[in-house]
């Protein structure tokens, strides 16, 4: 058994996961004119986000391509559990 | 009372201990004894007015409050030998087997037990109660198995559960006093270790010493007609409790032998066992005399009849009705029928003014009992005051502004109508009223559909708003012609169906008639309209009639069934099967089937919603459908055997391609047999074998249904409806004319029954089509004995499948529905649940209203092409 690691980011069923800066975060939060709280979260240890060194309380931008729009945005905060 | 408003941040469920439970109760029950000889709860009883009250006159001893001013309070009893709680038994064999028998110590040593503790109390600090409950069973599991206790050595006995309540130590049982005392010895870190909070439950609370009594309020006795009083379920059980359990401490003071004692002891866990749940599977359930079984605490809460389900998810109300519907195509499809005997019970509140005063007198004149009347006057101290031949006269000299009149329902209320299972939006939908003669409720064919109703049967409800705000309400945002495009698709949910279909098809198709017929006609279904009559020739086409009654600035460019994909440019439009053209109003060319009026896919009834506003639409679909229907009434329209009754040059080419079919199949076995078969990518041979006899005998039925399709229509009632696509399909008309085709179970051709073979009089391995569910027969030819076992076993298993999925679909709707149900798309666009979260960050990421679209899509050029007017 060969214990190469998968890169999984550059599967295509995995959309790309980027953090958002805090200032993005900031006009984000703005923008729907909501707290941390209510995004929607993605657990901290989540493959996805491995590789992004992100800590709870980071935002993570998920670009999703949509069968209505083509390419769409998603937030998700970083939660611990 | 002022109220105050505050945010739950959590909730804490804790055990009762014995001692918070003698604080909290106001009365010790020592008798079970409800009533003296003067009916006057006793002192010490079950009913005790420290209890609280629930007779009119008297006062609670406790708070001096009357009746509905006073809660109730809790009272105990005490037990005369302790009592297993019969919920708690699970967790009480956890503790006994996790536990020392001697010390009462967790069955691990310090250093595991502390580095579980450590990581328990982690968890309980991040409020991660899943993980704090697996560590909390790993411990569990770890300390079960241990033979020897680490702390005093003292060997250590398997403890079993024999159900439901005894716990047995090798052969001897323990008693409850034992099981007590052992949990009274488990140290407040080891309750901990497996997983409670030892503030809040000890596990020797599980073991009942006292028996907290709830208040009288909570288990009313009723006052039967006879003057009897009938007491609650939980009442005899408590009296049956409090009963025993005097009993019991009887026999123990006179020291009577222990055999009756233990007896005594095991009906005391008995009883108080089905007070708690009386549907313990080892335990008869206990029974009122009558043999019905009491509705004991558990039973009080759980399931659809429990309180949850069944008082406060659900909701009963006034001013509805129910009956059996049927269908009435003469009514437009925003009404609904309503039998004149409900019309005079169902009533609607109006209040008199100055200006409906003489209106309203007028029922209040004919009474209850003459259509239409009224039942009720209200006054203004909202006395209520029954119309009858004796108060008639008065309330007519006190008829005054300000009254409020319950009247009879009349043509043109507003109603709201509903049919169960209520799946989506359109299953409530507000229609008007038409009272009619007869006792079922009459709706219009075409809302069907949205209802998912048939006549086999099926019942519906009504209900009638009461004011003013919400018959408004109803009226805006539920009736039916605001329904017509459903929000899951963005299509028509409500179009023509059945009869309507076919009439139009046959009118557009073939029809044409004398002026007077036409006239005639129209005016039958509505459309009067002189100046285009007078354009009518001698002859009028199907055609010039059906544009009769579209207005005259509709266009339309549509495609039928029959349309092949053509392309249009360069051609005429007559030349191409299947187009149909509407310019101002004018059917130029084409015919109507299903594609353009059907639900689901009407195209122009789409576009006539669009294009119009509502009343015109819901106008304009009443006059189509009811064209269609009036043409059949017109021409008369039947199906019969002869539909099915092949042409003699059909039947041979049928034939020749069923036995063509036939020994292509043959010649590919004996390829397969000689193992000559080429296997397809990623397949067996087996598995191409069959694939290829499959598709072969398959393509044999759809060339059937195609010459089938292709023969002249004529009177053939079955094709037209087929190909109208009012009812039936080809293949139901090939099956039953031609041949049946291959019976599949699960995808595959028949290979179930004996070893190797499907049937005892075929040879072993025999692969051909007869002897693995091929009927070559029509249904009309009829099948023989092999061929009509094999359709029964497709049928039964079709069968079978829709049996067991309904349910399980239902349910799998209903979970997630409930999950979904307060999701909303709030002003942003965004979707966010009921703390206001973000569940999606744009609607559908488009934010676009499927049931405002066209198809869940906007078509940005149609709509301007459509604005500048082509």
């Amino acid at each position: 058994m060969a214990k190469e690691k998968l890169d999984i980011s550059k599967h295509i069923l995995v959309p790309k996961h980027t953090k958002l800066s805090d200032e993005e975060v900031k006009s984000l939060l703005e923008e729907y004119n909501i707290s941390l709280k209510q995004l929607p979260k993605i657990l901290k240890n989540d493959p996805a986000i491995s590789d992004l060194g992100a800590k709870p309380g980071d935002v993570i931008k998920i670009e999703r391509h949509s069968p209505t729009v083509g390419k769409t945005y998603y937030y998700r905060v970083v939660s611990n559990a | 009372m002022e109220k105050i408003y505050k945010k739950v941040d959590n909730i804490t469920f804790n055990l009762l201990s014995p001692k918070e439970i003698k604080k909290q109760a106001v009365a010790k029950v020592v008798t079970a004894e409800l009533y003296d000889k003067e009916g006057y709860p006793v002192d010490g009883g079950l009913m005790d007015i420290r209890l609280g009250v629930i007779d009119p006159g008297l006062r609670c001893k406790t708070c001096n409050g009357k009746l509905k001013e006073c809660f109730g309070h809790f009272g105990y009893i005490e037990l005369a030998r302790p009592i297993i709680h019969i919920n708690y038994v699970k967790v009480l064999l956890n503790f006994l087997q996790c536990t020392c028998s001697e010390c009462g110590r967790i069955l691990l040593d310090d250093a595991t037990a502390d580095k579980y503790r450590q990581k328990m109390e982690k968890f309980d600090r991040a409020k991660n109660l899943s993980l704090f409950r697996k560590v909390a069973k790993l411990v569990k599991n770890n300390a079960k198995s241990v033979k020897k206790c680490p702390h005093c050595k003292a060997k250590q006995v398997t403890i079993k559960l024999e159900k439901p309540s005894s716990f047995f130590e090798d052969q001897k049982r323990l008693s409850p006093i034992e099981v007590r005392a052992r949990m009274e010895k488990v140290p407040d870190k080891d309750v901990y270790l497996l997983g409670l909070k030892p503030e809040s439950a000890r596990p020797e609370w599980m073991v009942l010493t006292v028996l907290i009594i709830p208040p009288v309020t909570m288990r009313p006795s009723i006052t039967l007609e006879t003057g009897e009083r009938a007491e609650d379920d939980l009442t005899h059980k408590l009296g049956d409790i409090v009963r025993i359990n005097q009993r019991l401490f009887e026999n123990i003071n006179a020291g009577a032998p222990e055999i009756i004692v233990e007896d005594l002891w095991d009906l005391l866990q008995y009883h108080i066992t089905t007070y708690f749940d009386n549907n313990i599977s080892q335990i008869p359930p206990a029974r009122h005399r009558s043999g019905q079984p009491l509705k004991t605490l558990t039973e009080r809460i759980k399931s659809k009849e429990g309180r949850f389900r069944h008082n406060l998810a659900g909701k009963r109300v006034n001013y509805a009705a129910r009956t059996v519907i049927s269908p009435d195509p003469k009514i437009a499809f925003n009404e609904v029928g309503v039998p004149k005997e409900v019309a005079m019970e169902l009533t609607l509140a109006v209040r008199v003014t100055e200006w409906n005063i003489e209106y309203l007198k007028s029922f209040v004149k004919n009474g209850p009992k003459v259509y239409p009347g009224a039942n009720y006057v209200v006054y203004e101290d909202g006395k209520k005051k029954k119309i009858s031949p004796e108060t008639q006269e008065q309330i007519l000299e006190e008829f005054r502004p300000g009254l409020i009149v319950e009247r009879h329902l009349i043509d043109g209320d507003i109603s709201i109508f509903n049919r169960q299972p209520s799946l989506h939006r359109m299953s409530i939908m507000s229609h008007r009223v038409v009272v009619l003669p007869g006792k079922s409720f009459r709706l219009n064919p075409a809302v069907c559909a949205p209802y998912n109703a048939d006549f086999d049967g099926d019942e519906m409800n009504l209900h009638i708003p009461q004011t003013e705000e919400a018959q408004a309400e109803a009226s805006i945002l539920m009736d039916v012609q605001t329904q017509i495009i459903s929000p899951k698709q963005g299509l028509n949910i409500i179009g023509c169906i059945d009869d309507s279909i076919t009439g139009l098809y046959l009118l557009t198709k073939r029809m044409t008639m004398s002026k007077p017929e036409a006239i005639k006609l129209l005016l039958s279904i509505g459309v009067d309209k002189p100046e285009r009559f007078k354009k009518f020739k001698d002859k009028v086409t199907g055609n010039e009639i059906f544009s009769a009654v579209l207005p005259e600035d509709f266009n339309f460019i549509g495609f039928t069934k029959s349309y092949k994909g053509e392309k249009i440019k360069g051609k005429k439009p007559q030349d191409i099967e299947g187009y149909v053209l509407i310019k101002n109003g004018e059917m130029k060319c084409g015919f109507i089937d299903k594609n353009l009026i059907g639900g689901g896919n009407g195209t122009l009834l789409r576009d006539i919603r669009r294009l119009y506003d509502e009343k015109t639409s819901v106008d304009l679909y009443g006059k189509i459908f009811r064209l269609g229907i009036a043409v059949l009434f017109k021409r008369g329209f039947t199906i019969k055997t002869q539909d099915a009754d092949l042409a003699d040059n059909v039947r041979s080419k049928v034939k020749s391609i069923v036995n063509d079919a036939l020994e292509d199949v043959e010649q590919t076995i004996e390829l397969f047999r000689k193992g000559k078969l080429k296997p397809f990518s990623s397949k067996t041979v087996e598995e191409t074998l069959e694939l290829m006899i499959l598709q072969k005998l398959n393509e044999a039925r759809n060339q059937i249904g195609n010459i089938i399709a292709k023969s002249d229509e004529g009177e053939n009632s079955t094709l037209i409806m087929a190909h109208s696509g009012a009812k039936g399909k080809i293949v139901n008309l090939a099956q039953t004319a031609a041949l049946v085709g291959q019976q599949a179970l699960r995808g595959k051709r028949i290979e179930k029954g004996f070893k190797n073979r499907t049937l005892s009089l075929f040879k072993p391995n025999d692969l051909s089509p007869e002897a693995r569910g091929f009927v070559r027969h029509s249904y009309k030819q009829g099948l023989n004995p092999v061929e009509f076992f094999f359709h029964a076993m497709t049928g039964r298993d079709s069968l079978m499948d829709t049996a067991l999925r309904t349910p399980k679909s239902g349910y799998l709707y209903r979970r997630i529905s409930n999950a979904l149900q307060d999701l909303k798309v709030e002003y942003d666009f965004t979707v966010r649940d009921a703390n206001k979260s973000i569940v999606q960050f744009k609607y559908g990421d488009d934010a676009i209203d499927v049931s405002k679209s066209d198809n869940g899509t906007i078509d940005v050029r149609k709509v301007i092409s459509e604005v500048l007017g082509e």
